[in-house]
C-alpha cells in the first residue's frame, strides 16, 4: 500500500517537472524563433563562457566526490577565494591603475591557482583527514564549517574586506571577431579557450598517467588500493590541490568576465557554487566527463532561459532541473547507478 | 499473524491502558504548565526585565521553536537541512498574508493610517486570527516541505543538504520579485490572488500587524497598548513544539527517525519505511519552522524581509542544533539560549561571530562529533543522574522525578548495554565497507 502510493507521489511529481520542461523549451524555442540571429548567438556566447567556468568548478566537486564520497562543500568558497587572491595580487602588483603587461595573466593565474591549491590541501588536511571514518554527516556538518570559514574570515577586514571590488583588465579587452552584429571579445575567447585547455590537461592527467590511474583506484575501492600499494592520504592531497586549483582558474575567469567581485560571504557565490554542484549531479556525480556536459547544460539553460524568458528567474530553472534529474535519474546523465552496501 | 491472535494482542495492550480521560489528562498537562509557564513569563517576568531584555526573551523563545523544530530533522532524523530559514521565509509571508490583507477584508483598519490595527484584547478575535495565521504559515511550509523533500530524502543526505540551500535561496529570489505590498485602500477591492502578488518584494512585507510584542505594556502616544503578549504566544509554541519533539523521540516513530540516522540500511532491513518517515520528520519540522517565521512577521520592530531570511539565517540555526546535541532537546534549548544572548553581549565583536561559529562548528565535529549534549537529554547526562537527582531526591523525595520510569530513553536503553556511558555514542560510525 504504502509503496504503491508513494510511487503514484513520484510519477505525479515527475510529470509535473516534466510538464514544467516541455512549456520551458517550448517558449524558450518559440523566442528563439522570434529573437533574431544577433540575440541567440549573443546568447550562445554567453553560454559558452558561463559553462566553462562552471565546468571548472564542477570538476572540484566531481573530482573530491569521486576519492571521498563527500560533497566538499567548501569548493564554491575556494572559487570564490581564488576570484579575490587574483583580484589582490593584481592590485598589490599595482595593475588595478595601469595597463598590465603581457604575462600579467598566465602570472596571476599561476599564483592564484597555486595558492589555492595549497589552501584546499590544508584543508583537507586539518579538516577532512580527521573525519575520514566519521559518518557522513559529520563530514557534511565540518565541509559546511569550512566553507562559512572561508567566507567570513574573507569578509574580516585585514583579510579581503565587505567591499565590493572592480576586477582590473588583465588582458586587453577589445573586440575580436565581429559575427552578425555579435562583439566576441577577448575575455570571453580566454575564457573558453583556458577552460579548454585545463579540461583536457585534466582528462589526460586522470586517464594517462600514473597518477591518474591511481586517482581512479582510490575512487573504485580505497582499501583495495592502499593493499596495491597506494599512498590513498597522498592520492587525497593531490585530487584536492587539483580540485582547488580548478576553482581558482575558475574564479580568475569569473572576475575578468564579470570584472565586480562581491564579498565573499555574498549569495551571489552561493548560488554560483550551488550550480557548478549542481552541474556535477546532473552530469553523474563522480565522472569528469559528465561534469562538463553538466556544465554546458545547466550554464544553456540558465542563459538561455534568462535571455528569452525572465532573467530574474534564472536561479530558478537551473534548481528545477536539479529536482528532474533526481527524480528521473538521480545517478545523473552519464554516471552509473550505484547500489549502496552495508 | 492471524486475526484472533491480533485481537488478543490488542485487548491485552488495550489492558494497560488508561482510560481515555486520564490519558488525556497525562497527554496534556505538560501543554498546560507550558501555557502556565508562557503567561508567567509574558505578564510577570518580562515587565520585571524592563523592555531590552523582555526583547531578549522573546528573540529567544522564537529561536527555541526554530532550533527545536530543526533538531527534529538534522538531530533525530539525521537528515541535514540547511535551508531552514526558507520554510520559516513560507510561513512568515504566508502568516502575513492572512493577517494583513485578512485585517483589510474585516475592515480592522487604522482609519486615515497607513496600516492595519492589532484588533482586539488579549486572546480576542485579532489574537484568534493571529494564531490561525502561524498555523496556516505551518502548514503551507509542510506543504513546501514535502515538495522539497519527496525528491531528495529518497536519496542520500547529502542531497538534501543541497536541495535545501537551492530551495531557501529560490524561495528568496521569488518573493523578492513580487511587488509591493497594497495599501488598505486597495486591498480593500483586491482578490486574494493578486494579493499573493504584492507581498512586499525586495522592500519586505511592511505594515504586518504586530500582535507579537515583548512589551504590551508599553504605551503609544495616544495612550494605546503597542501590541499584543508576544512572549506568550512564542513560549506557548515553545512549549507546543518541545512536547511534540520529546513525544516523537519516545515514540515508535522517533525511534524509526533515530534508527534511520544511525544506519539507514540497517533500518530498512528492519522495515522501517524509511522515505516515509523521513519525509515525515522533514514536514513536522518545516510545520514549526513555519510557525517560527509567523512568529518573527508580526514581531514589533521587524519587517518581514526575504533577505533577512537567507542562507545566513539557516546556518545559524544549523549551529544551534550541531552545537547543542543532534539529536537532544534540552541541548539545542539551551544551544539556542546561549547562542541569541551571547551576540547581544558581545555586540562589539558581531564581525568574528561567524568566523568563531565556524571554527566551533569544525573542531565539535572533530572531536565531539554528536554535539555537546549528543543524543542526550540534559537529564540523561552522567553528572545530572549522578549528583542533581539524588540532591533533588533528598529535597524532594519522589516529586516530580519519579524513582522509575516506565521506558528509558534511548541513550539510558544503551548505557545499559554498553558500560561506557559516554564513550558509547561517541563510536556510532559507519561501519568500514
Amino acid at each position: 500500500m504504502a509503496a504503491k502510493s508513494k510511487q503514484t507521489t513520484l510519477i505525479v511529481v515527475s510529470v509535473l517537472a516534466l510538464a514544467f520542461v516541455v512549456v520551458w523549451g517550448k517558449s524558450i524555442a518559440v523566442g528563439v524563433v522570434d529573437g533574431g540571429a544577433t540575440k541567440l548567438l549573443q546568447t550562445f556566447v554567453n553560454t559558452v563562457a558561463l559553462g566553462s567556468m562552471y565546468a571548472l568548478t564542477a570538476l572540484g566537486y566531481t573530482l573530491v566526490y569521486g576519492v571521498l564520497r563527500f560533497i566538499n562543500f567548501a569548493h564554491s568558497d575556494v572559487f570564490t577565494v581564488g576570484a579575490w587572491v587574483s583580484f589582490s595580487l593584481a592590485s598589490a602588483l599595482g595593475w588595478a591603475t595601469t595597463e598590465s603587461p603581457l604575462f600579467a595573466m598566465p602570472l596571476i593565474l599561476f599564483l592564484a591557482m597555486a595558492i589555492c591549491a595549497a589552501l584546499g590541501v590544508t584543508i583537507e588536511m586539518l579538516a577532512y583527514r580527521p573525519l575520514r571514518r566519521a559518518p557522513r554527516l559529520n563530514v557534511l556538518i565540518t565541509a559546511i564549517g569550512v566553507s562559512l570559514l572561508l567566507q567570513n574570515v574573507g569578509q574580516l577586514k585585514f583579510v579581503f574586506g565587505t567591499q565590493p571590488q572592480h576586477m582590473p583588465a588583465l588582458i586587453h579587452d577589445s573586440s575580436l571577431v565581429e559575427i552578425a552584429g555579435v562583439h566576441i571579445r577577448v575575455v570571453d575567447v580566454t575564457v573558453v579557450v583556458l577552460a579548454a585547455v585545463l579540461l583536457f590537461a585534466l582528462e589526460a592527467l586522470v586517464y594517462r598517467t600514473k597518477l591518474g590511474r591511481a586517482m581512479r583506484a582510490v575512487s573504485f575501492d580505497e582499501r583495495v588500493a592502499s593493499l596495491m600499494g597506494i599512498n590513498v592520504n597522498r592520492i587525497v592531497s593531490i585530487t584536492f590541490g587539483i580540485g582547488s586549483a580548478l576553482a581558482a582558474a575558475g574564479g580568475l575567469l569569473f572576475a575578468l568576465k564579470y570584472e565586480s567581485i562581491k564579498q565573499t560571504a555574498d549569495a551571489t557565490w552561493v548560488l554560483l557554487g550551488l550550480k557548478a554542484f549542481v552541474a556535477a549531479v546532473v552530469g553523474g556525480i563522480g565522472n569528469v566527463r559528465g561534469a562538463v556536459a553538466g556544465a554546458v547544460l545547466i550554464a544553456f539553460v540558465e542563459m538561455f532561459g534568462a535571455a528569452y524568458l525572465s532573467p530574474h528567474m534564472r536561479d530558478l530553472y537551473v534548481f528545477v532541473i536539479l529536482i528532474v534529474v533526481l527524480l528521473v535519474k538521480p545517478s545523473g546523465l552519464f554516471g552509473k547507478a550505484v547500489v549502496e552496501k552495508v | 499473524m492471524s486475526r484472533d491472535a491480533t485481537k488478543l494482542l490488542a485487548a491485552r495492550v488495550g489492558a494497560f491502558k488508561p482510560n481515555a480521560f486520564v490519558a488525556a489528562g497525562r497527554s496534556l498537562w505538560p501543554l498546560v504548565i507550558g501555557l502556565v509557564i508562557a503567561f508567567v513569563l509574558q505578564s510577570a517576568v518580562a515587565p520585571m526585565l524592563g523592555p531590552y531584555y523582555a526583547k531578549l526573551l522573546l528573540d529567544v523563545g522564537i529561536a527555541i521553536v526554530l532550533a527545536a523544530s530543526l533538531n527534529i530533522v538534522n538531530g533525530f532524523a539525521g537528515q541535514f537541512s540547511i535551508g531552514h530559514a526558507g520554510f520559516m521565509m513560507v510561513g512568515g509571508y504566508a502568516a502575513a498574508l492572512i493577517t494583513y490583507y485578512g485585517s483589510i477584508k474585516l475592515g480592522w483598519v487604522v482609519p486615515g493610517a497607513y496600516g492595519v490595527e492589532v484588533h482586539g484584547g488579549f486572546m480576542g478575535s485579532g489574537d484568534v486570527m493571529f494564531l490561525f495565521a502561524c498555523v496556516f504559515g505551518g502548514v503551507v511550509a509542510a506543504l513546501a516541505g514535502l515538495v522539497v523533500g519527496l525528491p531528495s530524502l529518497r536519496l542520500r543526505g547529502d542531497y538534501l543538504a543541497i536541495v535545501t540551500l537551492g530551495f531557501g535561496e529560490i524561495v528568496r529570489v521569488l518573493v523578492q520579485q513580487s511587488s509591493e505590498v497594497l495599501e488598505p485602500e486597495v486591498a480593500a477591492n483586491a482578490s486574494w490572488l493578486d494579493a499573493i502578488k504584492h507581498i512586499g518584494g525586495p522592500l519586505g512585507f511592511t505594515g504586518t500587524p504586530t500582535y507579537v510584542s515583548a512589551t504590551p505594556w508599553v504605551e503609544n502616544a495616544a495612550g494605546e497598548p503597542t501590541g499584543h503578549a508576544g512572549i506568550f504566544f512564542a513560549y506557548a509554541f515553545v512549549a507546543v513544539v518541545l512536547i511534540a519533539a520529546y513525544r516523537l523521540k519516545s515514540s515508535s516513530q522517533g525511534r524509526a527517525l533515530l534508527a534511520v540516522r544511525e544506519n539507514e540500511i540497517a533500518a530498512e532491513a528492519m522495515g522501517v519505511n524509511t522515505a516515509k518517515v523521513k519525509v515525515v520528520a522533514f514536514m513536522m519540522a518545516a510545520f514549526f519552522a513555519g510557525v517560527g517565521g509567523a512568529l518573527f512577521a508580526h514581531e514589533v520592530g521587524t519587517t518581514l524581509n526575504a533577505k533577512e531570511l537567507g542562507f545566513q539565517k539557516s546556518i545559524d540555526l544549523v549551529i544551534m542544533v550541531v552545537l547543542g546535541g543532534m539529536g537532544s532537546i534540552t541541548g539545542v534549548v539551551l544551544a539556542a539560549t546561549i547562542l541569541t544572548i551571547l551576540p547581544e553581549l558581545f555586540r562589539e565583536f558581531a564581525q568574528y561571530r561567524m568566523p568563531v561559529y565556524a571554527l566551533a562548528l569544525i573542531i565539535v565535529m572533530i572531536v565531539r562529533p554528536q554535539g555537546l549534549f549528543g543524543i542526550k537529554e540534559l537529564w540523561d547526562l552522567t553528572v545530572w543522574r549522578r549528583y542533581v537527582i539524588p540532591a533533588w531526591r533528598k529535597v524532594a523525595g519522589g516529586w516530580l522525578i519519579p524513582k522509575h520510569e516506565g521506558n528509558l530513553p534511548i541513550a539510558q536503553a544503551r548505557d545499559l548495554s554498553s558500560e561506557r556511558a559516554d564513550a558509547d555514542s561517541a563510536t556510532d560510525k559507519d561501519p568500514a565497507p
